[in-house]
């Protein structure tokens, strides 16, 4: 009698538990393709590789902000030997200056992954501003 | 297998030693190791073409600020930078449901004064009357001692080293201690989102966000990229901008052939914008 009421309540708790799991099985989250920018694609390499960039790209952010703020220093010669404006939107060679599509780079993943970067509140896509 | 004491003792002894060692060991291979990667670091540095000096500074000769000088001064600086300006109409499509401006909480980085008002200690009730009606330029004086600096609690507002009082707009709190240190009324509080108010959009330079306090940063960005501040591009020659520390500099020369005076210079922070009357 007990043996049963346990392994019924067992059965719904590991259910339970996996929730996340099986509500996801076969559904529409797969992960967003990032579309590169003709610009990004001719350039074939970011700032770090592809996969430090995915993992590292606020770090980075952040120490350039420090950087172009505290020292007054707006060049990076990135370790691959390519030169950036430390600048997230502003010039040529700054990330929108490549990455020219915010929506389809930036926007998508972040909305993906649930974070909601304030970098936008204070910095401007010059493509939404200008127009 | 049978152990002696002796031989279990001298094995964990061994064994503690290369334990211990382990980490100091590590330690050195890493520093050995980075002075090579260090080689391949990436590296920051500035534009050849940057304008630098050992202290900025300011003169601003009074006599050729007329009404309109000091209006193109006071625009270009908007442009430049994005300031709010409260009286224009926001675009009801973009930015539904704004709220009614409060024109006391308006947004100044630089912008004109009465002589009583810039200079409240100098009021004389005998003085000229052409200096009652000029109109004076009044910024942030990047003082050399600067009070705000000293309040600030996160170093949001710090003093860079070449003598330029600057924000980290994103370090910035919002608790408006540097306004209530700053005797000059130079910083203006983000009491709302400024972007409606926004005409024209500057791409080259952020907008700010709502809790944030601002002022002028003597155009930072412009003088790395070796151009002159945008107010005085927009003065007609009547600012100037220099180090203050370069006896050649054209600062200094104006400063030697004139008489000029700086705001309540009584205080002892040391104000950088100099007045030529």
């Amino acid at each position: 009698m007990s043996k049963n009421a346990i392994i019924a309540g067992l059965v719904v708790f590991v259910a339970a538990a996996l929730f996340p799991f099986w509500f996801n099985i076969g559904g529409t989250n797969a992960a967003p393709e990032i579309e590169l920018s003709e610009k990004a694609k001719a350039a074939k390499q970011c700032v770090l590789d592809k996969y430090d960039m995915r993992a590292n790209h606020m770090s980075l952010l952040d120490e350039w902000r420090d950087s172009v703020v505290r020292d007054a220093d707006r060049m990076y010669k990135s370790t691959n030997g390519k030169d950036f404006g430390m600048s997230l939107s502003t010039g040529e060679n700054s990330c929108l200056g490549c990455h020219t599509d915010k929506a389809k780079f930036c926007d998508r993943c972040h909305t993906y992954a649930s974070v909601t970067p304030y970098c936008w509140e204070c910095h401007t896509d010059p493509k939404e501003v200008t127009q | 297998m049978k152990k002696s004491r002796r031989s279990f003792l001298k094995a964990a002894g061994v064994s503690a030693v290369a334990i211990g060692a382990a980490p100091a060991i590590k330690a050195v291979a890493v520093a050995s190791g980075g002075a090579a990667t260090n080689a391949s670091a990436a590296v920051k540095s500035r534009k050849t073409e940057a304008l630098s000096a050992h202290r900025w500074g300011m003169v601003i000769d009074t006599s050729k600020i007329t009404e309109e000088v000091a209006e193109a001064v006071v625009e270009a600086c908007r442009k430049a930078h994005n300031i709010p300006d409260f009286n224009h109409e926001p675009d009801q499509e973009k930015y539904p449901d704004t709220r009614p401006v409060d024109h006391k909480q308006e947004i100044k980085w630089i912008w004109e004064e009465h002589y009583q008002h810039a200079f409240p200690e100098m009021e004389d009730e005998f003085l000229a009357e052409k200096f009652r009606q000029l109109p004076f330029l009044v910024t942030c004086n990047h003082c050399k001692n600067a009070p705000c600096v000293q309040a600030c609690p996160t170093k949001a507002t710090f003093k860079r080293e070449d003598g330029i009082v600057l924000m980290d707009f994103h370090r910035c709190i919002g608790c408006r201690f540097c306004m209530a240190a700053c005797p000059f009324g130079s910083r203006s509080f983000n009491f709302r989102d400024p972007r409606p108010f926004i005409s024209e959009f500057n791409p080259d330079f952020p907008t700010r966000s709502k809790g944030v306090v601002e002022k002028c940063n003597l155009c930072a960005e412009r003088l790395a990229k070796g151009l002159q501040p945008a107010c005085v591009e927009a003065s007609e020659g009547a600012i100037v901008v220099g180090d203050l520390e370069d006896p050649e500099s054209e600062v200094r020369a104006l400063l030697n052939e004139n008489y000029a005076i700086r705001r309540k210079q009584e205080l002892g922070t040391e104000p950088s914008v100099y007045y030529v009357m």
